[in-house]
């Protein structure tokens, strides 16, 4: 290799010593994505802004995971497009009516109209939160 | 039995995953360099905006029309298109990728392929947000005409199975020549001007004029056409590749200059291994390590990576970002004994390009230029011909409609109230 010619060493791992006595007891460490990215190809991560979502511990700047493979549920936090903007609220479903409900006083529910534009993009399963 | 999997309008059906209030409405995607039209929506194509056609030849029917004009976004494409092609591989697992929006399948064996094929459409839609259209057929060249149809016809759900002789042959019978695979512009004009327009005449024309016109090429489209497969399957690896190129110095190296030589000659060994393998590549790493064996002197090891604009394998790109990123992690007073590059993220320089429409494409200039690069460079001996500083000033693009990297980039991220 013409590199060397230039004085470059090229790398290697030298083995001297005792082997640790750990070796054998070596598991894989914890990956944050395995543990909740639980369908990689339909998770998508999103930033909060505002505080409509307050009381159910979403604050402006967290981060959610979401999954666009889980059909919502009555009772899920999801993220919705209506009225051509982007929300995360809790989903109450009952029959045909679907209700965008906040999770603040200072705001209130938002009921679907039944032939608006509306979309469930997909459902949050997890909230992360940086406080340092 | 054949799949096709073909992604509609990929780049303008990405761009809506991240804005539904676009859909059912005109959208365009232009090329790098906003210079002109690459993908259009079914309505910006009912609006009459021609594919290839200069972006400020439409500036008039954009108005008139209400179309929305994104820049190509190809940090984008490239992840909504790894998301789709891992969710087929969940239900088939030997896909030969063929674009960044089309792969075959073998369903060899299945029972009910177009059930099935019904289930991974549906799931696509779901879990990514993109329309796929797949159409099933006893060959290649067959699937890719059943998949257009399926495109074509509302009726079908964006699935054709397409397996009985005499659905086949009424098909050829009226689908045009010119949009078969492998046909091609050049004999597409000429059966033309030969009075032969649709498949089933081409299929008509006797084997030995075939062979003797077309060579063994043109056979294999006219057999394909007959059901009878002859374009080999190319099941692509799943193995995600890497090119590394790492280094330790006899001496420790305290100043920026030299290391910016030494990453650029390692990145510009990487980028000739990348093109020798037809690769292009999307991510780039380098990191530098202090003598970590010298416990009493101060210690800095530090990596950065970056994801780029679009995929390269040109030798400029590459040498450039390695360069921003090593002074990214440089710290002055710091002796360092080893570093290394590393390019990865790849994709087959054939997978690109069949998506990319060449004659449109402003890269063609590097790309010849990497060529003779690595022409002399083989000749001649490495590191003959190489590049100067002044091929490294940053060059910026101009994507005046680019939308953010909503997968691939923390700051970028889609934004909920």
């Amino acid at each position: 290799m013409e590199i060397n010619n230039k004085g470059y060493l090229a790398g290697a791992d030298v083995v001297a010593g005792f082997p640790s006595p750990a070796d054998d007891f070596k598991d894989i460490p914890l990956d944050l994505n395995k543990k909740y990215v639980h369908n990689p190809s339909s998770t998508f991560f999103v930033r909060v802004k505002g505080d409509s979502m307050h009381g159910a511990g979403i604050d402006e700047g967290d981060l959610l995971i979401v999954d666009k493979s889980l059909t919502a549920m009555d009772g899920d936090i999801a993220i919705c497009f209506l009225n051509g903007e982007f929300t995360v609220k809790k989903l109450q479903i009952k029959r045909d009516r679907i209700v965008l409900v906040p999770a603040n006083d200072k705001y209130r529910p938002i009921e679907v109209p039944p032939d608006s534009d509306f979309l469930v993009w997909g459902v949050v399963r997890h909230i992360i939160k940086t406080i340092r | 039995m054949y799949g096709l999997c073909d992604c509609n309008n990929f780049f303008a059906s990405c761009e809506r995953i991240f804005r539904p209030d676009l859909e059912g409405r005109p959208v365009v995607v232009l090329s790098n360099n906003d210079g002109c039209v690459v993908a259009r929506s079914n309505e910006a194509k009912k609006a009459g905006v021609p594919m290839g056609i200069p972006a400020f030849q439409i500036k008039d029917l954009v108005r008139k029309a209400g179309i929305t004009m994104f820049s190509a976004n190809y940090a984008l494409y490239g992840d909504i298109s790894d998301r789709v092609m891992t969710i087929l591989r969940e239900f088939v697992p030997n896909i030969e990728i063929y674009s960044i929006d089309e792969a075959f399948f073998d369903l060899t064996g299945i029972a009910d392929p177009e059930k099935l094929c019904r289930t991974i459409r549906e799931t696509i839609r779901k879990n990514v947000g993109v329309p796929v259209s797949i159409g099933i057929s006893p060959t290649k060249t067959l699937a890719k005409i059943a998949s257009k149809l399926a495109k074509s016809y509302p009726k079908l759900n964006g699935c054709c199975y397409m397996y009985r002789p005499q659905d086949i042959s009424k098909v050829l019978s009226t689908f045009p020549l010119n949009d078969v695979w492998g046909i091609g512009r050049r004999y597409g004009k000429r059966f033309t001007a030969m009075g032969i327009t649709t498949a089933q005449q081409f299929v008509d024309i006797p084997r030995e004029e075939i062979q003797a016109g077309m060579g063994i090429t043109g056979l294999k489209t006219w057999q394909e056409l007959r059901g009878i497969p002859c374009i080999p399957y190319e099941a692509n690896p799943e193995a995600k590749q890497q090119i590394r190129f790492t280094r330790s110095f006899p001496k420790e190296i305290y100043k920026l200059e030299t290391l910016e030589d030494i990453v650029s000659e390692f990145t510009s060994r990487a980028a000739e291994k990348l093109r020798g393998q037809n690769s292009m590549c999307r991510e780039i790493g380098v990191f530098i390590y202090t003598n970590i064996h010298h416990e009493n002197d101060a210690q800095h090891c530090e990596s950065t990576m970056a994801t780029l604009p679009d995929y390269t394998n040109s030798t400029i790109d590459l040498v450039r970002q390695a360069r921003t990123l090593l002074r990214r992690i440089y710290r002055k007073q710091y002796g360092y004994k080893r570093a290394g590059i590393w390019l990865s993220h790849f994709i087959q320089e054939k997978e690109y390009h069949n998506n990319l429409f060449d004659s449109l494409e402003t890269d063609d200039r590097d790309k010849k230029l990497m060529s003779i690069l690595d022409d002399v460079n083989k000749t001649f001996g490495r590191s003959t011909l190489k590049l100067g500083s002044e091929g490294l000033t940053p060059f910026k693009m101009n994507r005046e409609h680019l939308s953010p990297r909503y997968t691939t980039d923390w700051d970028e991220l889609l934004t909920v109230k």
